[in-house]
């Protein structure tokens, strides 16, 4: 009896430093896997989740990493990610500049997804986020420099709201105007095609992550000349209008 | 000196019967992974996607569970489709055994293989102690790190998925992580990534631990202890229980979810002592043995 007694208790020990054993080295896997998914959430910013792709933390949950968005894109500008390419493995992405979303009216990326990754409430392709088209660089950009180019608002799917052209004075020459292309972020779909048709050589026009692109105001902060049009009057009553009073020397 | 493993099959049954579950099972294989490629490669979309998620004929969901458990444990609940797709595989698998996947459709499986060959043709020596147990390990910290990262963690470095993406979608550097387990097999320990390793293995072995269909040692009395269905076995320790049981009244059956039912058993036995069958053919008791199979399977 005395002799089973030791032979189990041998057993259980060397269950237990089985299961010891087992357990640490897993558990140094998993840190080094749960280190590898921190970094692999970082999205490199030229990197553009395809139309309805929820935030990025959110859509690594949901991904299942099928590739059926990338089957019935008719454009082929979607590509899964490949170990090596700083993305998580096969997730669905493009880049602006190698092609651009087509902005399909009828979506069939996000009617291909089968996880809701991409998110099946989006119906309307001009509501898509994808990113934010940035005019980065005002050294380079040919509206800047005074030139007619306007490429990307040309190619803009949303012309005239998502870009529009602010006409300036020129101060090189005082005579010419300038024509700057400018976002406007509650219209940019993020599709890239801005970026994909910039003539330069490197293009001054980008899509960012939407995070990266747009500021944003203290929550304090209330405009004074919206607040009087809200409020239909001066907010202030009675201001008092001081005389303007010029230097006895300019009489 | 001993024959060749299955030598003895070959001379009795002929070549061809000595191999029959082995051909029908690379058929299988390749088969899956063609109708996968006849879409990219040729233009015939019978299937769309990959073993994640797929698409059949443009109506048949199927997705992988152990993936959308992972999503779901992330906290994300996933569209219809999915949901459908992964309730198919489920009853499919629960049907024809769990670990069948790994058997019959898993690419991975080939790669093993071929390393488990290449292994015994040059006499690699030695192995690393890997408890057979540790694939629940990774299995169970795999749906943690879903859990606490809020991502599906495993996909990153998945080479079941890593290779069959990437034979359709194109690999990248992910056949660094194949090669890395043709190596571990090779030379670290035999049969170490599907055997002791894998989580998704795992994952459908517990899919498949009820599962009807079963490799059952129908005429066991006539075995001759030539002990190459150990050889061949991709895990070894399910054959003994069914085969040596009768004096123990352990029945027939190879009740252990880690049975694969790949069915090179039945192909290298030249008494015809295994066949596929039904756990219900342990008669009087179908789960007679079912808890010592179990222990068997745990022990390294």
């Amino acid at each position: 009896m005395a002799g089973r007694g030791k032979i189990r208790a041998a057993t259980r020990r060397q269950f237990l430093f089985d299961a010891a054993r087992s357990a640490g080295s897993v558990t140094l896997v998993g840190t080094g896997l749960a280190l590898h998914t921190g970094q692999a959430k970082a999205l490199p910013p030229e990197v553009i989740r395809p139309p309805g792709a929820r935030a990025e933390p959110e859509f690594l949950g949901a991904c299942l990493r099928c590739g059926m968005c990338v089957r019935d894109c008719p454009y082929h500008i979607l590509d899964l990610a490949k170990l090596g390419q700083n993305t998580a493995v096969g997730t669905p992405y493009f880049v602006a500049r190698g092609g651009p979303c087509e902005m399909c009216v009828d979506i069939p990326c996000v009617k291909a997804c089968p996880s809701g990754a991409l998110d099946p409430t989006l119906t309307d392709i001009n509501r898509a986020r994808m990113g934010l088209a940035v005019l980065a660089d005002h050294e380079t950009c040919l509206n800047f420099l005074g030139l007619r180019c306007e490429v990307c608002y040309r190619a803009c799917p949303l012309s005239d709201k998502a870009i529009t052209l602010e006409q300036q004075q020129n101060p090189r020459s005082s005579l010419h105007a300038m024509f700057i292309p400018t976002v406007h972020s509650d219209q940019c779909t993020g599709c890239g095609k801005c970026e994909h048709a910039c003539v330069l050589e490197t293009t001054a026009i980008r899509v960012l992550p939407r995070r990266l692109a747009k500021g944003e105001l203290g929550g304090h902060y209330r405009l004074g000349w919206e607040e009087q049009k809200k409020a239909g009057k001066p907010l202030i009553e009675g201001v008092m209008d001081l005389p303007d009073r010029m230097p006895e020397t300019t009489k | 000196m001993k024959q060749g493993i299955g030598s003895e099959a070959i001379r009795v049954k002929g070549w061809f019967a000595a191999h029959q579950w082995l051909l029908a099972r690379r058929a299988t294989q390749f088969a899956v992974l063609a109708l996968f490629l006849a879409g990219p490669w040729l233009g015939y979309w019978i299937v769309k996607g990959n073993l994640n998620y797929s698409l059949t004929l443009g109506v048949l969901p199927l997705a992988d569970p152990y993936v959308l458990a992972q999503s779901l444990v992330a906290g994300h609940t996933p569209e219809r489709n999915a949901l459908v797709g992964a309730a198919v595989i489920l009853i499919a698998y629960f049907l024809v055994g769990g670990r069948t996947y790994c058997a019959w459709v898993c690419p991975v499986n080939v790669v093993t293989d071929a390393a488990h060959w290449l292994r015994a043709r040059l006499g690699v020596p030695g192995s690393a102690r890997i408890s057979r147990s540790t694939r629940y390990w990774i299995l169970a910290m795999t749906l943690a790190l879903a859990l606490i990262t809020g991502s599906i963690s495993w996909e990153l470095v998945n080479p079941v998925s890593m290779l069959h993406r990437g034979i359709i979608f194109g690999i990248g550097a992910g056949w660094i992580i194949i090669v890395a387990v043709f190596l571990l097999d090779l030379f670290v320990a035999g049969r170490a990534w599907c055997g002791r390793l894998c989580p998704v293995g795992a994952f459908y072995s517990a899919v498949g631990r009820f599962s009807p269909l079963r490799i059952v040692a129908v005429r066991r009395e006539q075995c001759n202890d030539c002990a190459d269905c150990y050889a061949v076995c991709p895990e070894p320790l399910v054959v003994k229980p069914a085969l040596k049981g009768a004096a123990d009244g352990i029945g027939p059956v190879i009740l252990s979810p880690h049975c694969t039912n790949c069915g090179r058993c039945i192909d290298v036995c030249s008494r015809d002592v295994f066949a596929f069958g039904a756990r219900f053919s342990n008669r009087g008791n179908p789960l007679a043995g079912a808890a010592e199979q179990a222990a068997a399977v745990n022990v390294s």
